[in-house]
């Protein structure tokens, strides 16, 4: 058998190919974008990107409703868009094995809130596996499929940045073939009204009572029992840092099904250790759940709901000290910028000369919040600036839309943007949006979207057209300019802003990463003129620093956009 | 068991070392576990990258104090990771500075005499001029694998596994030049 160091998320791939999936729908979120990526490498596999997570998980519902083994995976936030679906899906079922992976990201590398996926899997009624490495990623996603038909609802994959963003050992087996099931007509079944939708809700508890029976039986749940003096209940990446922190010296019941919870075992467990700890990152779900029960144990009272855990957490906590660690230098921090040549530097620096309130969306862009550009006033969630900017301008004084844009990615304006649009041409707003136009899915590393013209499998695809979209949706001024052209940007927004009606401005130059954009010269100052004046510095980028009243680009960093230069008063830098 | 720490600024090449080093490890039978970074911080972020070797390995992620090796990619993140390292341990650098934004704009300075700060910290010290180096090898993007050449030196593991793991990770069109990249760092940290 065949053994490799895979990525959790290539092993949940590994997985959906393993199991015999069929079709992939996925919206890219950061931690779980190379589960989807991956998929799409095997041939027997259908994976695409969906516009967004909604159409992703019902695109997968339909597959396996259709009776096709299907997946969709997604950040945490995408399962709130994915949400409505995965509700009522939870009442109709399936007819082949349905999978929804959701990755958590605590301590928040990379997203806007650390919200706990696992209050879903509840509220959904939808039962809920954890793998705790790279091998359990694969089985684990292998035997959700199973459950999936066993019990004839979709199943929630947890995961999280530490397990989808580490490698470790996985066996490879082979692909299982699972032929397409009959689809059989059942509006009893499929249809959701409220004549069959209170009989479905009674098949719904009634399921949830046979996934207790299993909880308590399922091999997925794993009792090592060492020293009796702690007992530790952990999931996922806790377990490992427990079991890092507290080794032979701890018992563990390590919960691989985390919704339902197996609550007679663990009774059990309780009554064979002095003192039982509860180690969950985030919210204390399972902690709150065993109280319910009367089993007495300790969780946040210890430990933290906020950012991540370590080894070292649980040793403070738990064995108290023994950490021992030189003390940190107190460095200035590194934050994430725009990189060299991004062509959304540009547009921020028109929008924060113009000292416009600007209400921002999610992706590389939001990037454009941070000093020197502080052009960003608000950021919430996927498609926020269009509806946002349309409220924020509804309920102040006419003259505030004078001064206020929205700003928004392609992919996020597919996603979540077209609806805001929509409804700012529909109740007459006089909203401008700026719609970035860098022809990628950027942030979560490049994704093909509906107008980039390629597929996930890059294959060509009808290009959306940005412009007649905006059109469609009832927009009479739409305007186009280059993001390293500052005065066309400029005197563009100023008129758009002058007018109150909707306009849509797409700045549109592609991402400077592109493999396809072609890197320039790198610049450099000529040191004579230069009067340190600090224009060029305004743009944030990387590349310039500021020494000894002396303007400096470093070559290794500069791709030759040449937005510096066009500031310079003494034209010094070429 | 070996705690491997690669820390450096988002897009220096981190995720291809940590894979050559995972590479190595597991093709000497140990039990392997590397932590990545992906997403925001990858846009000019200080990014650590976890690479844990040995029987039986639980954590992907290493604790301060508990790190036997870091490769500093850059001199500032070099100084920011350094009390991660065992006492003992080793740090092994390149000088190249790259200013993070809150230096850029004047907020605040880049530490000066950063291998003078670095001597309040019981561990051993090597600054490679990886930049440089890799650049005569044929890429500065190669300034990564320089310093695992450097590495290499007291790794206690044969060259030619060395060798075999860089065959197994780096795309065949960019292998020359990581080898010789390897062999420079290698040869620099000899002397």
């Amino acid at each position: 058998m065949e053994k490799k160091m895979l990525l959790g998320n290539v092993a949940v791939a590994r997985g959906l190919y393993e199991a015999g999936c069929r079709f992939v729908s996925s919206y890219p979120g950061t931690p779980s974008t190379e589960i989807t990526e991956h998929a799409a490498k095997y041939d027997e596999i259908y994976a695409e990107w969906a516009p967004n997570e909604k159409v992703a998980v019902e695109s997968s519902i339909g597959a396996a409703i259709g009776g096709a083994r299907s997946f969709s995976a997604m950040k945490h936030v995408g399962l709130n868009v994915a949400a409505d679906p995965i509700f009522t899906a939870s009442y109709t079922g399936i007819t082949a094995g349905c999978v929804i992976a959701v990755a958590d990201d605590m301590g928040m590398h990379s997203s806007q809130n650390e919200q706990d996926s696992r209050h879903y899997a509840r509220a959904a009624k939808l039962m809920m596996l954890e793998p705790a490495d790279s091998r359990e990623c694969k089985e684990f996603t292998k035997l959700a499929f199973e459950l999936s038909e066993k019990y004839d609802t979709p199943v929630l994959l947890r995961l999280s940045t530490r397990i989808s963003h580490s490698q470790s050992v996985v066996s490879l087996d082979s692909r299982v073939d699972v032929p397409l099931k009959e689809y059989k007509k059942d509006i009893s079944k499929y249809v959701m009204m409220p004549g069959m939708a209170k009989k479905r809700h009674v098949v719904v508890e009634e399921r949830e009572k046979k996934l207790r029976e299993f909880a308590e039986t399922c091999d997925l749940n794993k009792i090592e029992m060492n020293d009796t003096k702690i007992g530790i209940i952990a999931s996922g990446i806790a377990y490992q840092y427990a079991r890092e922190a507290l080794g032979d010296k701890a018992s563990y019941f390590k919960l691989g099904l985390i919704y339902p919870l197996p609550v007679e075992s663990i009774k059990k467990f309780a009554a064979q250790v002095d003192k039982l700890y509860v180690i969950e990152e985030l919210d204390d779900i399972f902690e709150t759940h065993l109280k319910k029960h009367g089993i007495k144990v300790t969780g946040k009272e210890l430990f933290s709901k906020i950012g991540e855990y370590s080894p070292n957490t649980i040793r403070e906590k738990i064995s108290g000290g023994d950490v021992h660690a030189a003390t940190a230098f107190d460095a200035p921090p590194r934050p994430p910028a725009l990189c060299p040549g991004c062509p959304h530097r540009g547009i921020f620096y028109v929008l924060s000369k113009l000292r416009l309130t600007v209400y921002g969306d999610i992706g590389c862009y939001t990037l454009g919040a941070l000093s020197p550009l502080n052009a960003m006033d608000i950021t919430l969630c996927m498609g926020a600036s269009v509806s946002g900017i349309h409220g924020m301008n509804m309920a102040r004084e006419p003259e505030f839309a004078k001064h206020s844009v929205a700003v928004i990615g392609d992919s996020t304006f597919i996603h979540s943007g077209i609806t805001g649009l929509i409804n700012i041409v529909y109740n007459q707003s006089p909203s401008t949006v700026i719609i970035l136009d860098n022809s990628i899915t950027g942030m979560t590393g490049h994704q093909q979207n509906p107008a980039t013209g390629l597929t996930l499998k890059n294959r060509p695809a009808p290009m959306l057209d940005l412009e007649a979209m905006c059109r469609a949706c009832g927009v009479a001024r739409i305007r186009v300019c280059d993001p390293y052209d500052l005065k066309e940007c400029e005197s563009i927004v100023k008129e758009e802003l002058s007018i109150p009606e909707p306009s849509v401005i797409i700045a549109r130059r592609p991402c400077a990463l592109l493999k396809s954009v072609k890197r320039g010269e790198p610049l450099a100052v000529d040191e004579e003129k230069c009067i340190g004046c600090g224009m060029c510095m305004k743009i944030g980028c990387p590349a310039i620093s500021l020494t000894d009243k002396k303007a400096h680009i470093d070559s290794a960093l500069c791709v030759g956009c040449e937005l510096c230069g066009k500031l310079c008063p003494k034209n010094c830098i070429g | 068991m070996y705690n491997i720490m690669i820390v450096g600024v988002g897009g220096q090449g981190s995720l291809l070392a940590s894979r050559i080093l995972g590479a190595l490890y597991t093709n000497r039978g140990f039990d392997v576990k590397v932590s990545e970074v992906h997403g925001m911080s990858q846009r000019g972020g200080s990014v650590v990258t976890y690479v844990r070797a040995g029987e039986n390995i639980a954590s992907p992620i290493i604790a301060p104090g508990d790190a036997d090796l870091i490769l500093g990619f850059e001199q500032l993140e070099a100084l920011r990771w350094a009390h991660y390292l065992k006492p003992g341990g080793s740090l092994i650098y390149s000088t190249q500075e790259i200013k993070p934004m809150p230096v850029l704009t004047g907020a605040m300075e880049y530490p000066a005499d950063i291998p003078v700060k670095l001597e309040e910290y019981n561990i051993k010290k090597l600054a490679v001029d990886a930049l440089t180096i890799a650049t005569r090898a044929g890429s500065p993007k190669a300034a990564n694998v320089v310093l695992l050449g450097a590495a290499s030196v007291h790794s206690g593991t044969d060259i030619s596994d060395w060798e075999t793991a860089l065959r197994e990770t780096v795309p065949p069109k960019f292998l020359e030049l990581n080898l010789r990249a390897f062999k420079a760092g290698r040869e620099c940290a000899a002397d």
